[in-house]
């Protein structure tokens, strides 16, 4: 299949048609149709340092399969239930493969005007918001053809807005469970917090399959007014042998503030793009992520930190992890724009190599158009240090475990950043099962 | 019984080239030998070799410990069966508290299923840092990140106490500590001199031997102990420097790279 790529054909009427049947709202019909009238036109995206043009991102078995939903938390799957804090957790969405499985929202919120449901429906109960918000300021249907794709095929994820100067103190959490191998995921977050406003928002995709051939295209826009601030965490781990694409997209005003903590634990191969505009002044983005290679993953990680906003901050921080034949390409943008003035841009990378034939390359990039800013990278490809293991074999640690304080110690700072205490336990437990395997 | 550690005609090499040229030396649990010599004679070599340094290559002789070759065990082997080294140069490991690094050390001496109490540990710790004078937020910092020199030294004596080895092989660990500093870790090794406990202090200097009296004085010079004595060995090297050794000995060059005459 991968040689007839280039001769992808969208079946258009077929994708207008089923979203037809499936009586969806006017407004993403309409984005439905924009993408795939443009989908044809559209460039393939070109990640530095990977060839993807090999990689089947099109071909999907179904467009939307329909799955189980639970009337309570409890029939969730033992599994999926480790990563909830069961007894407190207040904001909870289940999506089970394609299917809206559960909701509740904390009715204080609700009262306060608090939205958090599916995206779909999200786009018959609020199409103002919807209009002025998606895929209009974050990431365009014509950025390139996979977010056309995207648009195309949308078949899951949340819409949450927090209005002006509401503090939501409890996180809202999304948990997608993948247990179907037929299903494609083609999530969509769009989180919005308006002025003065305050949201953590934490989401796990978290499959129990070893493999499937499906796709993933998800794309995530958060969009933070001014002066508010969102912290957004996610814990990955999806199957070997899909392949996807994973934009996660920030917009930040005057004063705001966005945060980044994402554990990026799939097996499979993945092409992120995590890029934030810093469009106000005094606007700040801290990114954290982690990653444990495995298996044979092919993996981009590029993040860009894009600043127009005067005294605006960045700071990059991305710790991996890499074994057996795995491969990943960390590139790291820090893009100061002129006008930006006294903004600060900061990056680090850093891979650890566990195995002869795994690859990793680390490459930070500086793009400044102003005089008066500041900006540093620091990047190391390595392996575990020999006087590190010494030391701690020294104490009478034994090495497989002075290994995994030393892969642990290393990934940690991420970790920690991570905002819900049951999704650092769940990405330690995924760090270890991909470590140890 | 008092165990016995013993250093039979080692022989040690780093990249091919020779540096300890058959060192013997003998310690016994109980008592406190302190290794001195000028700079490269071999003394970091020799604690180094015993304790397994992937870098040093023993190419003859051996260590036994109660009459086994330790040289055939794992660094994790050589720290189970009782050796400890606290290093001149400490490694800085960033994500691993010092305080879980100590609980997975002491548990790593004991037998799964008897792992350590954690309000014992809690208790121990709490106790060792205090007579170290060490800050409490020395506990939950990263193991070595960003501790100045003599905090690190101090945090080599800390894992030293609540280890409680049957050897310890100290490398220089009073350089870079303050005169505060310097009382503070010989009264952690005074607290372990007993007969359960024996040390190999490699110093420069007289001022850590007045806190921690050595039974025994060793110098090293050409990767080798040329010359053995009293604590008043430490003494006349103090006041007098090596030339007088050298002289007895007819060397002109102390160093490792001096070709034996
Ligand atoms: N990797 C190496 N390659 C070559 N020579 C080395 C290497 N490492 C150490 N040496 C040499 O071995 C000799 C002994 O070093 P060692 O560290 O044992 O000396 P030392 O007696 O502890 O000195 P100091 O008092 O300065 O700590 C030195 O001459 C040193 O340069
Ligand atoms: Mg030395």
């Amino acid at each position: 299949m991968a040689t007839e790529l280039n001769a992808f054909e969208l079946n258009k009427e077929e994708i207008i048609a089923n979203a037809n049947t499936r009586g969806e709202s006017e407004f993403l019909l309409g984005k439905r149709k924009e993408a795939v009238d443009k989908f044809d036109s559209l460039d393939m995206i070109k990640p530095d340092k990977t060839k993807v043009d090999k990689w089947d991102f099109f071909n999907v078995t179904s467009p939307v399969v329909e799955s189980s939903t639970y009337n309570t938390l409890e029939e969730l799957p033992e599994a999926v239930k480790g990563l909830i804090d069961l007894d407190n957790s207040k904001n909870i969405y289940v999506q089970h493969n394609n299917t809206p499985a559960f909701l509740r929202l904390d009715e204080d919120l609700k009262a306060k005007g608090v939205i958090a449901e599916n995206i779909i429906d999200a786009a018959n109960n609020h199409p103002e918001l919807l209009e002025k918000y998606f895929m209009t300021e974050g990431v365009k249907i014509d950025e390139n053809k996979l977010t056309a794709y995207h648009a195309a095929l949308l078949n899951g994820g949340i819409f949450i807005y927090v209005p002006k100067d509401v503090h939501i103190e409890d996180p809202i959490q999304m948990v997608v469970l993948h247990d179907d191998k037929d299903a494609s995921l083609f999530n969509h977050v769009l989180l919005v917090a308006d002025e003065g406003s305050e949201v953590t928002y934490v989401e796990n995709y978290f499959t129990n399959l070893e493999s499937s051939t499906e796709k993933i295209n998800i794309i995530s826009e958060v969009i933070a007014l001014n002066n508010s601030k969102i912290t957004y965490g996610s814990v990955d781990f999806l199957p070997k042998e899909m392949t996807g694409y994973v934009n996660r997209r920030g917009v930040a005003s005057d004063d705001a503030n966005i945060d980044w903590a994402l554990g990026l634990m799939n097996d499979s191969n993945i092409v992120y793009d995590n890029t934030t505009y810093l469009n106000g002044d005094r606007s700040e983005s801290d990114l954290k992520i982690v990653t444990v290679g495995r298996g044979e993953t092919k993996a981009n990680f590029t993040t860009q930190i894009i600043h127009y906003g005067k005294d605006s901050n960045a700071h990059i921080l991305k710790h991996g992890v890499m074994k057996d034949k795995a491969t990943s390409i960390f590139n790291g943008v820090g893009y100061i724009k002129h006008g930006a003035t006294r903004a600060d841009a900061q990056q680090e990378s850093r891979i650890l190599m566990l195995s002869e034939k795994a690859r990793g390359d680390a490459n930070p990039i500086l793009l400044i158009d102003e005089d008066d800013v500041t900006a540093g990278h620091a990047a190391s490809v390595g392996r575990v240090d020999d006087l590190q293991l010494f030391y701690l074999m020294s104490r009478g640690i034994e090495k497989k475990e002075a290994e995994r304080l030393v892969i642990h110690g290393f990934l940690d700072p991420v970790v920690k950043a991570l905002p819900i205490e049951s999704v650092r336990k769940q990405l330690k437990e995924i760090i270890e099962l991909k470590v140890l395997s | 019984m008092a165990s016995v550690l013993e250093i039979k005609n080692l022989h040690v090499e780093i990249d091919g080239k020779e540096i300890l040229k058959g060192v013997d030396l003998t310690l016994k649990q109980g008592e406190i030998h302190a290794v001195m010599g000028p700079n490269g004679t071999g003394k970091s070599t020799l604690a180094q070799a015993i304790m397994g340094h992937p870098s040093y290559e023993v190419t003859e002789g051996e260590v036994l410990l109660d009459g086994e070759n330790i040289l055939e065990m794992e660094v994790d082997e050589r720290a189970q069966a009782g050796l400890f080294l606290g290093m001149q140069y400490p490694s800085e490991i960033s994500g691993v508290t010092n305080s879980d690094f100590l609980r997975s050390a002491i548990n790593a001496q004991r037998e799964e299923g008897d792992e350590i109490n954690l309000m014992q540990f809690i208790k121990k710790l709490d106790k060792n840092m205090d007579y170290l004078e060490m800050d409490p937020d020395m506990a939950t910092r990263y193991l070595n990140e960003g501790f100045s020199g003599g905090e690190k030294k101090r945090n080599e004596i800390l894992q030293l106490m609540m280890l409680e080895p049957k050897f310890g092989i100290l490398d220089e660990i009073d350089s870079g500590l303050d005169i505060d500093a310097l009382r503070v870790v010989s009264e952690g090794i005074n607290k372990l001199r007993g007969q359960e406990f024996g040390a190999l202090i490699i110093t420069h200097y007289q001022r850590l031997l007045n806190y921690v009296t050595p039974d025994v004085v060793h110098v090293m010079m050409r990767g080798k102990v040329v010359k053995s004595g009293g604590k008043e060995l430490a003494e006349r090297l103090e006041s007098e420097g090596y030339d007088w050794i050298k002289e007895e000995l007819g060397i002109d060059d102390e160093t490792v790279n001096a070709e034996d005459k």
